[in-house]
Order: C-alpha cells, then structure tokens, then sequence
C-alpha cells in the first residue's frame, strides 16, 4: 500500500507529465478520450493543490511537523539529492495555477484547441512546468523547470501559426534563450562559489563566504536576478512580452498571465532565503523598487497608447508585474502579504480579460480596429457592410452582449482597483501598507509607491473606459454566439474574484501569515536538511 | 590551461553576443548555438580544472576527494547540452516558418521602411 499524502508534493509534476504523454499517444480522431484525460488530469491538479494548501496550513501536523511538505527524490537525503518542497507561497501558486488550467483548458475546447494539433499535450507540459517550478527545491532544477516550461509555452504561443504569431513568437523564444543561458552561467557560479545548487543549504553556506567568494556570489546572484526580471517582464527587459501576449491566442494569453508570475516567485522565494546571510544586491529592495516603478510607469504609458484590445491587455499585465515588483522591493514583510493578494487578483483578472476581449473581438465589424481615420483615408469598405447591418436594428440587448458588457465591466473594475470587488481590495491594503512600512511617518518611497500606482490605477480607468466604449457602444456589433465552454470559464475568473472580494479579510490573514512564515527562513531551511530519509542510510537494500 | 579555457569561452561569447544583435534570423541561430557552447564550458570549468581524474569513485583509489573530479558540474553540463540542443532546433523550425510565412529572414519579418 502506497502512502499517498507522503507522495504529494510530487503528484503536481507526475500527473500532468503522464497525462501528456498519453495525450501524445492517443489519436487525434478520439477528442472524447483526449478531453477526458486533460480535465482528469487539470482536476487532479486542482485537487492535489488545495490539498497542499491544508497540509501547509497544519492539517497534517504528524507527516509534515513544520507545515513543509518536503519530498526527497529517489530517498537521498536533502543537499545531495533533489528535493520537492511545498510551502504555503508554493501551495498558492500550485492552486492558482490548477485553476487557471481548467478555466482556460475549458475555453479552448470551445474552438482553439482545434486549431492547430498538439495543443493538449503542451498544455499538460505547460503545467508540469509551473507546478515543477513552484515546488523545486534547488536551483537547477528551477533551470530545468523553467525549460520545460517554456519550450511548451514557445509551442503554445505559435498555436494557430500566422505571420505575426511567428514573427512575435520569434522574438519570445530568442529573448527566453538568452535568459535561460544566463540563468545557466548564475547557476554555475553559484555552484563554484558554494559547492550546492540546494536553496536551503545554500542559504546556509551562502552566509559563510570570506571576501573574494563573496564577490563572485553577490555577482552571481545579480545575474539570476536579471534572468528572473526578463522573465518578470520588468523594464527595461519587457520589451517583448506585448507583442507576444497579444499575439498569443486567448486562452494561451490567459495561461501566460501566470509565466510573469513566475519570475516573481522565483524572485521572492530567493530573496526571502538569501535576504538573512547578507543581501545580494539583485534580490534587495535597492533594485527591485525603482526598476518595479520604471515598470509601473513603462506599463501605465503603454496603455494609454495601445489602441489594439490584446494590446491593452498586455500592458495591463506588465503593470501587474510592476505593482509587484515595487511593493515587494520596499523594505520589511509588511508589504509581502497584500502583493500575494494582489498577485491572485491580478492573473486571474487579466486572464478573465484575455478570454473575454476574444469573445468580444468576434462581435465588431469589419475594420474596427482600425482607427477611423484611416479607415477614411484609404477609402475601405466593409465588404458585408449591408447584410449584416440590418440583423442587428430592432435586438434589444440580447443576453449575450449583457453578459460581455458585465463581463468587461468586471475586469475594467478588478484591474483599475475600483471597488466593489478584490482588484480595490488588493490596491487598497497594499498601499496602507505601504504607508506603514516605517514606524513613524511614511518614507518618500511609500509616497512615491502610493503616486505611481494610483497614477497607473487612473490611466487604467481611462484606458479601459475607452476601451469599452470602443468595443460596445461606438460601432456596429453584431451579436455573437457564445457557447456555454466560452462562457463559464470568464465567469468562474471572475466569481473568484467575487469570493476574494467577500472572504477578503481571510484571504488577506492567510497571505500575512505566508509572508511571515517567508520573513523566517529558518523553518523552511531545517524543514529540508532535517527531512529524514525513508530507508536508514548505509543499510544493504 | 585556464588561459586556453578561458579564451575559448570569451571568444565563442563574444561572437555569440555579435552574432545575436544581427538582422538575420540565420545570425541570430548561429549567436545562441555558439553562446550556448560558451556556457557550457562555463558550467565545466566551475567544477574546478582537473586533468587525468576521474569523476566517479574507484575502490582502489579510495575516497580522497582530491582525487577526483567534481561529478556534478559534468552532470549539469548534460542536462544544459540536451536543452540548448532542443531549443535550438526548434527555434531552427519556428525560424524556418517565420522564412516562409514573411518571405525574408529578417528578425522582424522585413527591413524597415526608412
């Protein structure tokens, strides 16, 4: 009898690469079968996640005594073996992740899923990738993570081919070499200066180093932290992620609202273990805050300018990544938690965005986009012009247009930070606590911090209401088909920012506690080195 | 032997990077293949340059560590050479389509218009 709880920590990256393979296996003509293993496998994932995130809060206190699930790979014991290790910020980023796999899996089975083949298989890998991501406990295999999961993210991202597609997704598979590579060359050094690629025991050691190794290790670090900010999308290193985004089709841009994230993780996640021996530049608040405010504003710019709806999106993501980086580059832990809420709220809101804009995109008529200047200039004419302008007069608002607009209106309201729901919520505590950062009276940072999202916060307003006026009140639409797969997953986002709006006092406890426990890697660290292995070591199999 | 090293990956770096900042999506292939060597000689030499030692325990040798090299480095360095290699063939394929969806090579999909 197997013991599954101890084989947890493991099953987010067994399962979607099993599934994978199957879905490589069996033939494209059985959709049904195919359908039924990427959902059985995306809610095993979902299950196993929020598993993780009772384990990690104490539901199992006689397995895993620290509320670490620590998983020793082959029984070795942890800074020679490799380890899985699930932590509450890693049980977040699991959970979230599963979820966003079945809301945006559901919506491509509407109609992307078709278009090209292959989609479900990279899909799974996409998802090992990130669940791998969040749970590995040394660095390389953080590197070979990330390789997983970008070279499922390249297939992905050129899913239904096109020019622009290929020519954008060009550009994102060049730029993510590069960064793997110097990811590669961080690595290696780490690993010459320190003798381990363990994050715990490196934590360790990493404090013991006399003057010369110190250097080596400072720089080191520096050039992971670069390798995480191009993969955050932080200036000036983000040049690509809007072209690639909006060229992505929906549900793969609703997936990839997650990949930003990761950068993030990995960036939180060192900083919290390296932070106590020391304060290698990259990791410290000295970088991350003001390239997070030159993010902010690069973001806030873009968005004013993008005239494309995809684009909008994308610079709404890169906002998201600059709001993050800046909160979590202002000193102290008190910052920490909201940015984790902040975090939740803003993937699945622009993942709801990048699902909806499709769905809405497919009501405008013919050259809408283009704006109508040119659409005079050139003299361009709607070649359907006539038919279709007489099945729109006499339709009061049909269920479907009401449940975009709604829909639209929703995402405007998360991303902007304007209340009822959690994207006001999130904004809100961050930036309270950002004027609590420092005991007596609030820094130049905190005020800084405070202008420049509030700033971002009315660009988005205006952005997004123009946006919306574009999109339903100025031109001809028509009105569309919306099936129920299309649907349900936007509204499933959406709901669950509605429930983190009502249980935000909860929610918003928990992420403080996560932040906390991350202020004190000491448990994390004896939680790894401390796992004692199944097998008693030096004993004859 | 350090100086041989250390040229052979300054040198394949520096053609990497030059090769990278070209128009043509052929240079750009050529840059990361080449840069990808670098790295990995990089990677070998963080295990420390021993020459005639073998990465695996011999019982007649004993455990001296000493004496041998350091496995893991050369462990890593695998792993590295099988992904750089895997990407860069299907960047080779990613950058042949873009060839005949665009009809040019150039990283953008045509020269700017000036």
């Amino acid at each position: 009898m197997i013991d599954w709880l101890a084989h947890l920590p493991i099953l987010p990256v067994v399962i979607p690469l099993f599934a994978g393979g199957l879905l490589i296996l069996v033939k494209e003509s059985r959709r049904r079968l195919r359908l039924a293993i990427a959902f059985a496998s995306v809610v095993a994932q979902l299950l196993i996640a929020i598993q993780l995130l009772g384990v990690t809060s104490g539901s199992h206190p006689e397995q895993w005594p620290n509320n670490i699930a620590v998983y020793l790979l082959g029984d070795w014991p942890a800074p020679f073996g490799i380890v899985a290790v699930a932590d509450r910020l890693s049980a977040i980023m699991l959970t979230l992740s599963a979820f966003l796999g079945l809301t945006t899996l559901m919506y491509s089975t509407a109609r992307w899923e078709r278009a090209g083949v292959y989609f479900l298989p990279m899909f799974q890998f996409l998802l090992m990738g990130l669940n791998g991501a969040f749970l590995t406990g040394d660095l390389f295999n953080l590197f070979v993570f990330f390789e997983v999961l970008l070279a499922a993210s390249y297939g992905l991202m050129l899913h239904g081919s096109g020019e622009n597609r290929v020519t954008a997704g060009m550009h994102y598979i060049a730029i993510n070499l590069v960064a793997s590579l110097l990811l590669l060359i961080a690595i290696a050094l780490i690993y010459g200066v320190t003798g381990t690629l363990n994050m715990a025991d490196l934590a360790v050691r990493a404090g013991q180093l006399n003057d010369g190794d110190r250097e080596l290790f400072e720089s080191a670090a520096a050039i992971l932290g670069v390798a995480f900010l191009i993969k955050a999308g932080a200036w000036p290193l983000n040049f690509w992620l809007a072209p690639a985004y909006s060229n992505a089709c929906a549900p793969v841009a609703a997936v990839f609202a997650i990949m930003t994230k990761i950068g993030i993780y990995a960036l939180v996640r060192l900083g919290s273990l390296l932070l106590p021996t020391g304060a290698p530049a990259a990791f410290g608040g000295e970088w991350m805050y003001p390239i997070g405010l030159a993010t902010l504003l690069f973001g806030t710019i873009g968005l004013v300018a993008a005239y494309q709806t995809e684009r909008v999106v994308s610079y709404c993501v890169i906002i998201s990544s600059g709001t993050l980086l800046s909160a979590l580059g202002m000193p102290g832990v008190t910052m920490t938690g909201p940015a984790l809420f902040y975090l939740v709220n803003s993937v699945l809101a622009t993942a709801a965005f990048f699902l909806l804009i499709e769905m809405v995109e497919r009501t405008r008529t013919f050259g809408a986009d283009l704006l109508a200047v040119s659409m005079e200039i050139f003299d361009l004419d709607d070649p359907e012009a006539h038919t279709e302008a007489q099945t729109v007069i006499g339709v009061a608002i049909p269920a479907a247009m009401a449940f975009l607009g709604l829909s639209f209106i929703a995402c405007a309201l998360l991303i902007a930070g304007l209340p009822p729901l959690s994207g006001f919520v999130a904004k809100f505590s961050l930036l309270s606590a950002a004027l609590q950062t420092s005991e007596s009276t609030p820094g130049i940072a905190a005020w800084l911090l405070m202008s420049v999202v509030l700033l971002s916060s009315l660009a988005g307003i205006v952005a997004l209401g123009r946006t919306g006026i574009r999109l339903f009140w100025a031109n001809e639409t028509t009105t569309p088909r919306l099936r129920i797969s299309e649907a349900a997953p936007v509204a499933a986002l959406i709901l669950a920012c509605v429930g983190l709006a009502i249980w935000a006092g909860p929610t918003l406890d928990f992420m403080n506690d996560t932040a906390l426990s991350l202020s004190h890697p000491e448990t994390y660290i004896r939680a790894v080195l401390n796992h004692d292995t199944v097998r008693t070591l030096g004993a004859k199999p | 032997m350090e100086i041989v090293l250390a040229l052979a990956i300054g040198v394949l770096t520096g053609s990497g990077i030059w090769l990278i900042l070209r128009p043509r999506t052929f240079q750009v292939i050529m840059g990361l293949s080449l840069l990808a060597y670098a790295v990995n000689l990089f990677i070998f030499s963080m295990g420390r340059i021993t020459i005639g030692a073998p990465p695996v325990i011999d019982a007649a040798k004993g455990s001296d560590p000493a004496l041998y090299a350091d496995p893991v480095p050369q462990a890593l360095v695998l792993t590295a050479i099988v992904i750089s290699f895997a990407t860069t063939a299907l960047f080779l394929v990613v950058l042949l389509a873009a060839r005949g969806l665009a009809g040019n090579d150039h990283v953008d999909g045509g020269e700017a218009d000036l």
